[in-house]
């Protein structure tokens, strides 16, 4: 009955007013975040880390987890109500919500979204819950020969997944690579590519870099598209599915938590990924799959709950391995370490306080989130309604502050703007910035095991073929790459893509 | 509207600190403690368990950072840059600042760039082999290292670090060859020799003490056995005269005004030499000091000494590569 202890252990930290306050302020700043455009999870965290340093680390992790998760229930509304994703996770959700909402069921569709996302991310975290501590004992196992192919694998799995020409993932992935490897040399001390410049002695800070690319980038690239905004004004009502819809829903709710969890614990953005494989599944398994499109509420259901599930799964390999599976997490665990929290197997045993309570925390607020976002839904609808020209030059002005009361260095905020410059045209000629971002930040780790691993075979690059771990890991990693390259898959992948691309239009 | 109120805190912080940093007495902002290694190491022990002391102490928050990397040579680059304000104040380990600035290329500090504010504790090194390593003593490690020479890998932190010289000094004293391999910081050696990644570690009496189950002890560098590790000989015990340790303290750049330096000195001295603040220390496998500038001065003039004589006498300096 030893999970039982550990729930009431977890449950101990949770029921504090302080830790119940800040999972609160979590959720809510997530649901902000999720339905503002321009503002994601990650620039969210990174801007919020600052302001946590004088909490514990507990309350810390726990509001952070908040937003993160909080995002993916905020980033449905917009997509229902006004077509435009919140989140790129909801992508998928415009082409069935917002055509619900035409037809007057935006109730229904904003209802069963919150409510699928609640079922997912109960199941999610129940997952987690049970998957983690196993994982964490057998990750010990895990030497730098197995970390290094790990992470091979992680950054090829999300080279090949990436939505877009494999070679300009490729190269966003090497050029990440590449900025990681500035800063002093973990071994010898040599300073590498740093100009004399000692803020760059502990190399490319990760919070200007993703406030530039995902803050700074998203607000110039919205100013240019313009968007119009048409929130459906007609009042929001009756939110709750009828029996039809529950009826629907059931099994792409069931179906999306499962797929969302699995997805989630891959390297990548699995929010996206999932809702986009759901999507998919749901519309296969349809007896009308012509409907998709039209709005019918399996479209609705089953990504939204996808999106939610890859958030608890997402959790697993940072709880056990201290790998960050995407860059929302990378921020997370960049908290950690400002905490005085080392990532890795031995989290869970030495700091059982700051797991159990953060796992708990993910119950209640994800039970939070589901009052949040459907009694409340007409204050997310205003929220809406807050003009661009007020909105983005805010954005912007949280971004400078943000970065600069880090570390109060004048180079990180010229950092963060060139990365905003670099962000934007990356993304008008559709570089993704995935790829970038992992790479900057696995990148560090991916050397230092490297060499580690070399110095223990004393150079002999067999070390990563001899053990069967990180064998099995190299082989996944040239099957991928050697598949990308091969017509007949080439041309699938390329056409599931165009696919795609057309929906999202 | 959320949004307003945020912008709101944010300007009135930001404001406050403005308006602070301009204002005489000190300590009047937060003080930034920079951690050379990762989380969880020994200076990341001794800075959290002093924190709650020195915050009351000082009034102001006590902020710690990490920079990890190079053996903490990232770490004190970045120090002797910062400005001397008192306001930016750096854990240290003694041998790590003496041997650095002698043997590595690139470093952009010199010992006496610092004013060392108070020595807290030192560890003895310890030789400790994975739980399932064919060997019991440390007679049957050498015999075994010298049955496979270059074989045997031993981790610890960083080059020309404490636990660097420790493998170098025995591998000198006992004609064996072993294969170092360098971590960022002790958390890792942990993992890493937990998990059988490496064969053997000369790693802080803290680990050992904190891991023994979990690991075999083999020897201590203290002058006496320890309490905490009773049951495990000394290397003079054993035959070979080696000490090794590492001393680990606070510091700041050398031109911080001296009534700066006499206050923080006053701060860690109330701190550490608190009863219940030295009982922590010892149970997790510390040496508890109260030293402060002057002491500190001196055990670091005699530590260069004793390096230099180690140095020469066992013509230590590794290989250039």
């Amino acid at each position: 009955m030893d999970i039982l202890n550990h729930i009431a252990l977890g449950a101990q930290i949770l029921f504090t007013p302080t830790n119940i306050f800040f999972c609160f302020i979590g959720v809510l700043m997530g649901t902000l975040v999720g339905v503002l455009p321009g503002l994601g999870p990650t620039a969210a965290i990174a801007l919020l880390l600052p302001n946590t340093f004088h909490v514990s680390p507990v309350s810390a992790i726990i509001m952070l987890a908040g937003i993160y998760y909080g995002a993916m229930y905020g980033g449905s509304t917009t997509s229902i109500l006004v077509n435009i994703p919140g989140e790129a996770a909801s992508v998928i959700t415009c082409l069935d919500g917002y055509k619900m909402a035409l037809k007057g069921r935006a109730g229904p569709a904003l209802g069963i979204a919150a409510f699928g996302s609640f079922i997912a991310g109960t199941v999610s975290v129940i997952g987690l819950t049970i998957v983690a501590p196993p994982l964490a004992r057998f990750a010990l196992a895990f030497g730098p020969p197995e970390y290094f192919s790990l992470m091979l694998m992680g950054i090829v799995i999300l080279i090949y997944l990436a939505s877009g020409s494999i070679l300009k993932a490729l190269m966003m992935a090497v050029f990440g690579l590449l900025l990681g490897s500035i800063g002093m040399d973990s071994i010898s001390g040599t300073q590498r590519l740093t100009f004399g410049l000692l803020e760059l002695a502990d190399g490319v800070g990760l919070i200007p870099a993703i406030m530039g690319l995902f803050g700074v980038a998203e607000v110039i690239t919205n100013v240019e598209q313009a968007i119009k905004r048409e929130v459906i004004t007609t009042k929001v009502r009756n939110l709750l599915p009828n029996f039809q819809d529950w009826g629907d829903s059931f099994w792409p709710i069931i179906r999306g938590s499962v797929l969302g969890f699995f997805i989630g614990v891959l390297p990548g953005p699995a929010p996206v990924i999932s809702a986009f494989s759901s999507y998919a599944i749901e519309k296969k398994l349809s007896q009308y799959p012509e409907k998709f499109g039209t709005g019918v509420i399996q479209g609705v259901a089953g990504p939204e709950s996808a999106n939610n599930a890859a958030t608890g799964g997402a959790f697993i390999p940072l709880f056990t391995l201290g790998i960050p599976a995407n860059s929302v997490i990378a921020v997370l665990l960049g908290a950690f370490m400002i905490h005085g929290i080392q990532p890795g197997p031995m989290l869970i045993s030495k700091y059982p306080d700051l797991f159990w309570g953060t796992i708990m925390s993910m119950y209640l607020g994800n039970a939070m989130l589901l009052v949040l976002n459907l009694p409340l839904i007409g204050l997310w609808v205003k929220v809406l309604k807050v003009p661009y020209p007020i909105l983005f030059p805010l954005i912007l002005l949280f971004c400078l502050v943000g970065v600069f009361s880090l570390n109060y260095s004048q180079v990180e905020v010229a950092l963060m703007i060139g990365f905003g410059i670099f962000g934007y045209l990356a993304r008008k000629f559709q570089y993704e910035m995935a790829p970038l971002v992992l790479a900057l930040v696995i990148g560090p780790m991916m050397e230092n095991n490297l060499r580690l691993s070399l110095v223990i075979s004393q150079g002999s690059p067999w070390i990563f073929i001899e053990h069967p771990i990180s064998a099995a890991f190299i082989f996944i990693s040239l099957v991928l790459l050697i598949s990308a390259f091969v017509p007949w898959i080439g041309r699938r992948r390329q056409r599931l893509q165009e696919k795609v691309e057309r929906e999202q239009i | 509207m959320k949004n307003w109120r945020w912008l709101f805190i944010t300007l009135a912080i930001f404001l406050m600190l403005v308006v602070s940093g301009a204002a005489q007495d000190f300590p009047k902002g937060p003080i930034t403690y920079m951690n050379p290694f990762n989380p969880g190491g020994e200076v990341d022990i001794a800075a959290r368990a002093m924190q709650p002391y020195l915050e009351k102490n000082l009034g102001v928050p006590f902020v710690i950072n990490y920079l990890p990397g190079a053996g903490g040579a990232l770490c004190w680059s970045k120090l002797a840059a910062a400005k001397p304000d008192g306001y930016t104040i750096g854990g240290f380990s003694i041998p790590h600042i003496i041997l650095q600035p002698m043997f590595m290329k690139d470093v952009a500090f010199k010992t006496d760039d610092f004013v060392i504010l108070t020595i807290v504790e030192y560890t003895p090194i310890g030789l400790a082999v994975k739980k399932d390593f064919k060997v019991n003593s440390v007679k049957e490690f050498i015999e075994y290292a010298k049955a496979n020479p270059g074989k045997v890998s031993c981790g610890g932190v960083g080059k020309f670090t404490g636990h660097h010289f420790a493998t170098l000094q025995f591998m000198k004293l006992t004609g064996t060859s072993l294969n170092y391999v360098t971590f960022t910081g002790t958390s890792q050696v942990q993992t890493a020799i937990l998990g059988g990644h490496i064969d053997a570690s000369f790693t802080n009496s803290t680990l050992l003490v904190t891991s023994r189950d979990q690991i075999k002890v083999l020897a201590i560098g203290s002058e006496k056995r320890m309490a905490q590790l009773a049951d495990i000989p000394t290397f003079e015990e054993l035959g070979f005269k080696m000490y090794p340790r590492i001393a680990r303290g606070a510091m700041v750049p050398k031109a911080v005004p001296a009534e700066i330096i006499k206050r923080l000195e006053k701060a860690f001295l109330d701190t550490i030499s608190k009863s219940e603040f030295r009982a922590k220390m010892e149970q997790v496998g510390f040496v508890p000091q109260v030293w402060g500038v002057e002491e500190s001065k001196k055990y670091l003039e005699e530590d260069t000494q004793m390096l230099t004589r180690l140095i020469r006498d066992f013509d230590l300096v590794p290989a250039k590569k």
